[in-house]
């Protein structure tokens, strides 16, 4: 069970959280310009890294906030939370 | 006699507190402070069970978690308990337990002739049945249904009560022999919060089992002494009696607490058993280490133990597991265990050691007591199907890959047998660390930790006394330290004690004898599953490299003991028979938890019963109730489903209800429906990206419905959203789906979109909400406002007003989801049963009925109206719907581009149609597949299926909508669906059935 330290409640049980995948994917500013294979990496490609992977979680049961983190998925360190508005720490690359 | 393999003296039983028990229907007595299984042997009983798959007769291996064969049902009827381990049992007063696995007795067993047909069942059976020949596992899984699986659950609801307890602490210490006493003191002192758990009703360990000393005195004063100074400190918790189960990631533990002697019942007015949830900063694991046995042929007899278990009999339940005994080793440890039992007056035969003259401090002490020691040797077979009564023992050749010499032949009634000790590295695992394999001891010990933690003693491979004191010392003061604690200025003096030194190790593991293995008797690794050394070579024969395979397809220590003896022997096998030269090099298996089995009340604690789920109820609910209605679980909320009177059935109750709906007034509780309150400067522009329709221009007062897709194309909700104020907008969603909308809307806002200035809050349960419609809702209505104008001018269709309605603040909706002129009455939710009342009596004159959700789901589906989950299943666009009405082409929005996708345009998807049955008393059953041909050709090609079907009292006839391929293009045609007893025929048409116009709406 991870211990996540939301960015506005601080640290909380993993229950009170949900995850959100890969963060950092944004929305294409005009879809209609894509072809359906771009649409589709948008829509469906996601990373599967080892290592340290930036990813959103939403503070589901308190405050409700998005927020991202940066996460080791081998052995589930998370090295950093974050705020959607900001960037990733230094040393934790997507 | 009773109890006649007692000794007179020693032990940590109670001899003044005679418990009594009874086993397969014998009665016996032990004392208070033993376990099942000492009290069994105590009074000769060896045999306890039969195996799994051979149904050998089995008997007591070990004296603790580990025992893989001596499993019973304990108790009966609600409380009772399968596969607990006699070892593990804790003996009180009454106890009731049988034998598993055998019929009518572990004496006769009829499933004993597995043990002849064993040729026919080889390792990986189940795989290889399952392949061929194909017919084959038709007729053979019930057979395996039935014989397979040890033990019967209880079929009646679990009458104790459990609880859980979430607790912090600065170090926690898992397990209470030397290591851990040791690194609880010395975390304790520094100040730290330290829990300390062990799952044994006293502390000591291992020296529970052993007679060792500390401080020239006995080391259990030395633990009493510890534990007086634990429990005097008010930083530190101790909890016996319980087991960490697992260990988790981010230092949190799963501790699971049994609160009393009694294994299968709490005691009166407390919980049976406590789930502690921890989380650690600092983590020492002192879990000790768990002895191996010898894989020698039938080493499964009873009788044959583990060295380090007779020694736990003697020495902590003063008991004899035997009377002539022999030991069979390759390590000095288990000379331990003939020297105590020879001081302790049982007879030791012979020690049968496979090393070639060992002369270690404890051989030599057996020596010198005059006790045979035959080296270079190994036991080839055991004799005594119910119990040893004799051994084969015969010289190894020089690489102990065979025997030579004469046979030699000895009585005797048990046999300790032992092959090093390994380290309990589960939690350690469990957690993700490392497992490191030495090769000289043969043991993985922990190697790198993902969490702040610590092993120490034993569970480090540092078995002897002085080791673990100082090692447990080391770590609880390096813990206190690392959780922010100062190391205590007084100078600690560590317990000092004497050590043996021990010889090296000779590592025979499958012992051989005059034959092969597997042709001379059976050489057991995991007896719980039967699995023996020649499954294993037979795995390596058919091609398996792995031990995590190889464990799969023999089931190698996947019992509920988890192969906590046999799986280093297992893995030994293997790299044998592959002929690997390092055993770590077959891989490790990795442990999970939990280590021993938790109970599912420990992990449902009181979210049991009305507590599992929560039950969400209108302010209007208790009229619903004494109204009689029966009731339909919509995600958490009770919803009216009809409300039947007298002898009522559904369909004349849905009927009487239908009908007045579209006749008089129908007055349904709509409460539930999530209602989401959304603002903001930017809230018509996040309605835009949102639904598939524009929102620019919905005027002030103006209700508007709406689609939600998600980003594939797909539905995901529909509802209505009214525009209050200028920023101000009211969403309904279905109610099932509100909190997901919730969690959508706010996810794009704050991921994608927070440049929005627009704010959302739930405010479903502010607002009770009742809904009259029919067509003498508005004189109705009329009776109880004032400041509202009804007129259809004044308030029109699709709009919104606000004033007074039977005297409370009230919002009122036009919007009809039953195809009436129908109005959405809100009020604040305490007022609701207020106006719920006063509609009821107003509306006595005009034959107002309450109507549930199943007269509302016949109207609407008599209007064609979707219902979100019913009509669409996740893969259904507003097109297969025929709604391309609601799908804007020129602005962007949440689900357009995929909309695009040429697939979505296919004319053969699946469209919604209605049905109408040719014999229209039918109801086609929902869900029902759909077919072209009446008796299609095997296997039919399914064209759809039904999604919502009724009997309407309106049409005189029941109808049905559905989703066909290319559906829109076939109205008129005759579609079937066949039902196991017949076959129903309709007619395809379109999906709204009353009032296509829409005339009476706006009436």
């Amino acid at each position: 069970m991870l211990l996540i330290k939301c960015p506005w409640c601080g640290e909380r049980e993993e229950i009170e959280f949900h995850y959100g995948g890969e963060a950092h994917i944004v929305r294409p500013e005009d879809p209609d310009a894509l072809d359906d294979k771009q649409w589709a990496d948008y829509l469906f490609a996601t990373a599967n890294t080892k290592g340290v992977f930036l990813e959103r979680w939403v503070h589901e049961s308190g405050c409700r906030r998005w927020f991202n983190a940066a996460r080791n998925t081998t052995t589930n360190e998370i090295l950093a939370t974050y705020k959607m508005s900001e960037k990733p720490p230094a040393g934790a690359k997507k | 006699m009773t109890q006649p393999n007692r000794l007179k003296s020693g032990g940590r039983i109670e001899r003044e507190n005679p418990v009594y028990f009874t086993f397969n229907g014998k009665r016996y007595q032990g004392y208070r402070g033993d376990t099942l299984a000492s009290a069994l042997l105590a009074n000769g009983v060896k045999l306890i069970g039969r195996s799994f798959k051979y149904h050998r007769p089995r008997g007591i291996v070990a004296s603790g978690v580990e025992e893989p064969n001596a499993i019973v049902q304990l108790e009966t009827g609600a409380r009772t308990l399968p596969d607990y381990q006699a070892t593990a049992i804790e003996l009180y007063d009454g106890l009731y337990a049988e034998s598993v696995n055998c019929w009518p007795s572990p004496n006769f067993d009829v499933m004993a002739i597995n043990n002849l047909i064993q040729r026919f069942i080889p390792a990986g059976f189940y795989y290889k049945t399952f392949m061929w020949p194909k017919w084959g596992w038709k007729y053979i899984e019930p057979f395996i249904r039935q014989s397979a699986g040890l033990g019967k659950v209880p079929s009646e609801p679990d009458p104790d009560i459990y609880d859980k307890k979430n607790t912090h602490c600065d170090v926690l210490v898992v397990g209470a022999g030397p290591a851990g006493l040791s690194a609880a003191l010395a975390a304790g002192r520094s100040g730290a919060r330290v829990i300390l758990c062990d799952d044994q009703p006293e502390a000591g360990g291992w020296l529970l089992n052993e007679n060792h000393v500390i401080d020239d005195a006995p080391a259990l004063d030395w633990v009493a002494m510890a534990m007086a100074e634990l429990l005097k400190m008010e930083n530190v918790r101790v909890l016996n009696r319980t087991t960490a189960f697992g260990y988790y990631d981010h230092n949190f533990a799963g501790l699971l607490e049994r609160r009393g002697s009694n294994a299968s019942r709490g005691e009166i007015n407390r919980s049976r058993q406590r789930l502690w949830r921890v989380r650690a900063k600092q983590v020492v694991l002192a879990t000790g280490a768990i002895e191996r046995p010898m894989i020698f042929s039938d080493n499964d007899r009873p009788g044959v133990m583990l060295a380090g278990a007779v020694r736990a009999y003697v020495n902590r339940y003063g008991t004899a597991p035997g009377n002539k005994v022999c030991i069979f080793t390759n390590n000095d440890s288990a000379y331990r265990t003939a020297l105590e039992l020879h001081d302790a007056g049982v007879s030791v035969q012979t020690i049968i050691d496979v090393r070639d003259g060992p002369d270690g401090d404890l051989p030599l002490a057996a020596m010198s007591r005059g006790i045979e020691v035959i080296d270079n040797s190994a036991i080839t077979g055991v004799t005594g199907n119910k119990g040893v009564k004799s051994i084969e023992v015969m010289s190894l050749n020089a690489d102990a890959s065979g025997v030579t010499g004469d046979a030699r032949q000895i009585d005797c009634d048990l046999v300790g047998s032992s092959s090093g000790w390994n380290p309990a590295l589960h939690l350690h695992s469990h957690s993700g660390g490392k497992a490191v394999f030495e090769d000289e001891r043969a043991i993985f010990v922990p190697g790198p930790t993902l969490q702040n933690n610590q092993c120490c003693g034993a569970a480090n491979g540092q078995f002897s006394l002085a080791e673990a004191l100082e090692s447990g010392n080391d770590a609880g003061t390096k813990a206190a330290t690392m959780a922010g604690f100062k190391k205590p200025r007084k100078k600690v003096t560590l317990a000092a004690c004497e050590d043996e030194s021990e010889g090296v190790m000779r590592h025979v593991w499958a012992v051989p004898t005059t034959k092969p293995i597997g042709q001379r008797g059976k050489h057991f690794l995991d007896p719980q599953n039967d699995v023996t050394a020649a499954d294993v070579q037979l795995a390596a024969r058919e091609g398996y490299r792995s031990i995590e395979h190889a464990k799969r397809y023999t089931t190698l220590g996947m019992a509920s003991d988890q192969g906590k003896t046999g799986n280093i022997p297992g893995m030994a096998v293997l790299a044998h028979a592959l002929g690997v030269e390092r055993i770590g090099d077959v891989g490790t298996t990795t442990f999970r938890p939990p280590y021993t089995p938790v109970t599912m009340g420990a992990l449902a604690g009181r979210d049991v019963g009305a507590f599992s789920d929560p039950a969400r109820q209108t302010p209007i609910h208790h009229w619903h109730q004494i109204a009689g209605c029966k009731w339909e679980d919509v995600g958490q909320w009770k919803r009216p489903w009809y409300y039947p009177t007298n002898k009522e059935t559904m369909r004349d109750a849905v009927m009487r209800e239908c009908h007045a709906a579209r006749n008089a007034i129908g007055i349904l509780d709509a409460t539930t429906l999530g209602k989401i309150s959304i603002q903001g400067p930017d809230a018509a522009e996040f309605l835009n990206r949102i639904y598939t329709n524009a929102w620019s221009k919905l005027a002030v007062g103006k209700c508007r419905y709406g689609l939600m897709l998600k980003e594939d194309g797909m539905i995901m909700d529909d509802g209505v959203t009214s525009r209050l104020g200028e920023n101000d907008y009211l969403m309904t969603t279905t109610t099932g789906n509100a909190a997901a909308v919730l969690a959508w809307m706010e996810e794009w806002q704050q991921t994608e979109w927070p440049e929005l200035k627009v704010y959302f809050t739930s405010v479903t349960e502010q607002w009770a909400t009742v809904s009259i419609c029919g067509p003498k809702a508005r004189h109705l209505l009329s009776e109880l406002t004032t400041d509202i104008s009804l007129s259809p001018s004044d308030f029109p269709f699709m709009t919104v007003r606000e004033g007074t309605v039977a005297g409370l603040p009230a919002r009122v909706f036009r919007i009809s989801f039953t195809g009436e002129s129908s109005y959405e009455i809100n009020v604040p939710a305490s007022t609701g049963m207020s106006l719920w009342t006063a509609l009821i009596n107003a509306g006595q004159k005009y034959g107002i009925t309450p109507f549930g959700t199943e007269t509302m789901h016949v109207l609407r589906a008599e209007k064609g109206y979707i219902i979100v989950g019913q009509e669409t299943d996740g893969t259904t666009t507003p097109y297969d719907l025929g709604m391309n009405w609601i799908v804007s082409k020129t602005k962007d929005f949440i689900g357009k581009r995929s909309l695009a996708r040429a697939d979505n345009h296919r004319p053969d998807r699946k469209q919604l149609v209605g049905l109408l049955p040719l014999n229209p008393m039918e109801v086609l059953p929902e869900g029902g597949q759909i077919t072209v041909e009446r008796e299609p050709e095997i296997p039919a090609k399914m064209i759809g299926h039904v999604t919502s079907s009724y009997y309407s009292s309106t049409l005189e006839r029941s109808f049905a909508l559905a989703l066909i391929k290319g559906g829109r293009e076939r109205h008129g045609d005759i579609i079937h669906i066949a039902l196991s007893d017949k076959t129903i025929s309709a007619k395809i048409t379109d999906p709204v059935f009353y009032d296509p116009k829409g005339e009476r709406l706006n009436g």
